[in-house]
């Protein structure tokens, strides 16, 4: 089905997917802490709203509950828990330097023709007019496994997990018009508890390595070797 | 076949003719939010001709290509916009002319207007070439990333094409428009020296670029190098406008036709000058370096336009 045979609403859902695709990239490349954690709110509200609208067009009425968790989770509550805990840590204003990252936007564009290429046996099965999604939320999966590797602070590499799990949020939305509710609502505490894990996590690095750059954990317990042979 | 190329060459003069008013327009709307008067919106007349009519004097070490430089460049430019579709679609000269020879047409006028600003071998000249350089290196292939998006819908690279399909889908949300226009709007904002890469209403010596160039002329010449600027934005201008938002322009050749498509068309400029200036006002001016990265982002909208075209537009 191309674009002009869709109806308005389902025009939007594609253009609500496209921007979500686009905010993992400004995501990846924000060396602002507080900032990213914006666009994570940001990112966690399209997708809900991907939700809901696929809940309209689609006329799915148990999405328009998972639209609501994700809204208040994902926008709201996951970004206000990092919020406090950086300004807890103290980073309130912390800028990451970042190495090249426009190679890394590179490296993100190329994952995106990757998860393209992919998919493309899928969509031939022709499933819903959601279809053309999976290729955007198997991207959105991929840019956030890089974010994690690519980052150093430990803050935005959960930034990167939690982006990860909007991606297969989204793939579960457009694939399957949405997963049952108890699946759901599993998955949706996973990610609660995992963030409070998270933040002790934090406190524990940081209070181990005085830092929260992950890079330094292997240099320590290198030079920590060294010291103690010598 | 005549009364096309009549209307063509009216559109040409029409753009000359609108280009020193945009300007005054964007500048009043500023004036107006920074809480001051502002110069009168027909402001930019009056300095053309003042400048036509006083005398031109050009430095003791000034090439012939000194000389020459600002017909070229003033004209390359206003071909450019003569191929831009301004009141009425089915131009001859925009069936000649596609968007790679729109590029190559703005191409040549930087060409020469870099060559002309290091030709007297002062400072400031070859520091404000060597700048202009940079920002169009990056910002011509972001133009051209945009631009393919908005081709491979229509098919075709010819501009008219493109506001043809786009007028015959109707009213369609397509994700890739969104982010090629983004890409668009940024590189118009460089390539035309506004506020986050260049502000073109002071002439501070360690920012400048535009104005760094042209330092060095008077009289006719500058004339003509600022009414080219003046015509290259109301260039990218038009361009923005009619290519995304092309309804209202004419169809047809007949005066009703026209007298709207000129309506319509003042009226998305008119827009456009404001939300530029509220823009210009909002935003402050960036450091050069890095206006790399802004064209980066503007890059990367333009090859996210192409590719979700590709992943999410065309139908299996």
């Amino acid at each position: 089905m191309s674009l002009t045979a869709m109806t308005l609403l389902q025009q939007f859902v594609l253009l609500l997917a496209a921007l979500a695709l686009f905010l993992s990239f400004v995501l990846l490349a924000q060396p602002r802490l507080v900032a990213a954690i914006h666009v994570f709110a940001w990112q966690g509200g399209l997708v809900a709203a991907v939700t809901l609208t696929v809940a309209m067009a689609g006329d799915a009425s148990h999405l328009y509950f998972s639209a609501l968790l994700t809204f208040g989770l994902k926008a709201l509550l996951i970004p206000w828990m990092l919020h406090r805990l950086t300004r807890r840590l103290g980073l309130a204003r912390h800028t990451e330097t970042l190495t090249r990252p426009a190679l890394v936007i590179m490296a993100a564009v190329v994952l995106v023709i990757f998860s393209y290429w992919v998919v493309v046996p899928m969509v031939a099965q022709g499933l819903a007019f959601t279809r053309n999604i999976i290729a955007v939320s198997l991207a959105v999966v991929l840019i956030g496994l890089l974010m994690m590797v690519f980052r150093q602070q430990a803050v935005a590499q959960v930034l990167g997990f939690m982006s990860m799990e909007n991606g297969l949020f989204l793939a579960a939305v457009s694939a399957t018009a949405g997963m049952p509710l108890v699946v759901e609502l599993g998955v949706a505490f996973d990610v609660l508890v995992a963030m409070v894990l998270f933040g002790v996590f934090f406190f524990q690095i940081r209070e181990s390595i005085d830092s929260l750059d992950v890079d330094r954990l292997n240099r320590l317990t290198e030079t920590n070797e060294v010291e103690g042979a010598s | 076949m005549i009364s096309a190329w009549l209307i063509a060459l009216l559109q040409a003069l029409l753009c000359a003719a609108l280009a020193p008013l945009l300007v005054g327009w964007v500048r009043k709307v500023k004036a107006r939010l920074q809480n001051r008067r502002g110069a009168p919106v027909l402001q930019p007349y009056s300095d053309l001709r003042k400048l036509l009519f006083k005398e031109t004097r050009v430095a003791h070490t000034a090439s012939p290509l000194f000389r020459i430089a600002p017909y070229i460049v003033f004209v390359a430019t206003w071909l450019a916009a003569a191929t831009v579709p301004l009141i009425a679609l089915d131009l001859p000269t925009a069936r000649i002319a596609d968007i790679i020879v729109l590029v190559g047409l703005l191409a040549l006028a930087r060409f020469f207007l870099a060559l002309a600003g290091m030709d007297v071998g002062t400072a400031f000249g070859g520091m404000g070439a060597s700048r202009e350089m940079m920002v169009s290196a990056l910002a011509e292939p972001a133009m051209l990333m945009a631009v393919f998006t908005l081709a491979m819908t229509a098919h075709s690279t010819s501009l008219v094409s493109v506001m043809e399909h786009h007028l015959a889908d109707g009213f369609v949300l397509r994700p890739s428009y969104l982010f090629a226009f983004g890409a668009l709007i940024l590189v118009a904002l460089a390539e035309c020296g506004r506020i986050p890469v260049d502000n073109p209403s002071t002439h501070l010596e360690l920012t400048m670029i535009h104005e760094a160039m042209i330092l060095e002329y008077t009289g006719r010449h500058l004339a003509l190098m600022e009414w080219a600027a003046q015509i290259k934005l109301l260039l990218y201008g038009v361009l923005v406008a009619n290519l995304f938002f092309p309804w209202g322009i004419g169809a047809a050749f007949g005066p009703l036709a026209l007298g709207i498509g000129l309506a319509a068309v003042v009226v998305k400029l008119g827009v456009l000058g404001a939300a530029l200036a509220v823009g210009e006002t909002v935003l402050a001016k960036m450091r050069l370096f890095r206006v790399p990265a802004f064209l980066n982002l503007a890059l990367l909208l333009g090859l996210l336009g192409l590719l979700s075209h590709v992943i999410l537009e065309v139908g299996a």
